[in-house]
């Protein structure tokens, strides 16, 4: 295949990716009480790394990013079922969570809350599961270099 | 008098919402026919992008109509999430793979 002239579609994936990546932060912290959260924190987050493996090619992101998604997707799964079990250790039922008003250096009166545990598995599993269809679909072919892909 | 004119503003705004969300359906509903005729894949994707950005429209709309400023970060989310799509549309047309093996 011909080499390609994609200038502009590679330096702006230098400066989006880092936006998307900032913006995914936000909207994991920014949940419970305004839209957010785990699910859409991890759609952005996964949406970036999509961006790069489009932009550099499957061979080059994997050796930037060498994290196995199937047991990222595990790892919150893992997660989230622990954080629910975690109020069982207070007497409490099953998955309620505590929040409270603390007074944090340099941030100032935060609003914390046991739910962001919970909310960190969902961002895990969302990041796992969307990559790892995408990039099953994306290297379905019979060649020997896509035998340790996926699915 | 300035209880009048805020009156006339507010229904003014009104009637222009309700025009504007007319037209945006009429638009997504010929959008909609496009995608199932298409005569080409291509048109089918560039129908399905312009959708993306009626709802993005619509969004924004919402938000003027409900006097709300939560749902700024979801026209950020679409529009972010469109870009990958066009993106993905544009590779796809020019090269017919989306992610590569091996793209020095």
């Amino acid at each position: 295949m011909k080499q390609s002239n994609d200038l502009i579609l590679r330096t702006t994936t230098q400066i989006i990716a880092f936006m998307l990546l900032g913006f995914s932060v936000y909207l994991f912290f920014a949940g419970h009480n305004a839209p957010g959260g785990g699910f859409i924190g991890g759609l952005m987050t996964s949406a970036a790394i999509i961006l790069m493996y489009m932009t550099y090619g499957f061979e080059k992101i994997e050796k930037i990013i060498p994290i196995n998604f199937r047991t990222l997707t595990v790892t919150g799964l893992l997660i989230a079922v622990l954080a629910g079990m975690g109020s069982m250790l207070f007497g409490a039922s099953f998955l309620s969570h505590a929040d409270g008003y603390y007074h944090l250096p340099l941030i100032g009166e935060k609003h914390l809350a046991t739910a962001l545990i919970f909310d960190l598995g969902v961002y895990l599993v969302v990041v796992g599961i969307t990559l790892t269809i995408i990039l099953s679909i994306a290297t379905d072919s019979e060649d020997e270099s896509n035998q340790n892909v996926g699915v | 008098m300035q209880d009048q004119l805020e009156q006339f503003g507010e229904q003014m705004l009104n009637v222009v919402l309700i025009i504007c969300f007319v037209t945006l359906t009429i638009s997504v509903l010929l959008l909609l026919i496009r995608t199932f005729k298409g005569p080409s894949n291509a048109d089918r994707a560039v129908a399905i992008d312009t959708i993306g950005v009626n709802m993005m429209a619509i969004t924004g709309l919402v938000a003027i109509q409900l006097v709300t400023d939560k749902l700024n970060d979801v026209v950020l989310l679409i529009g972010i999430l469109l870009f990958i799509g066009t993106i993905a549309i544009a590779k796809f047309i020019e090269k017919g793979v989306i992610i590569e093996q091996n793209n020095h």
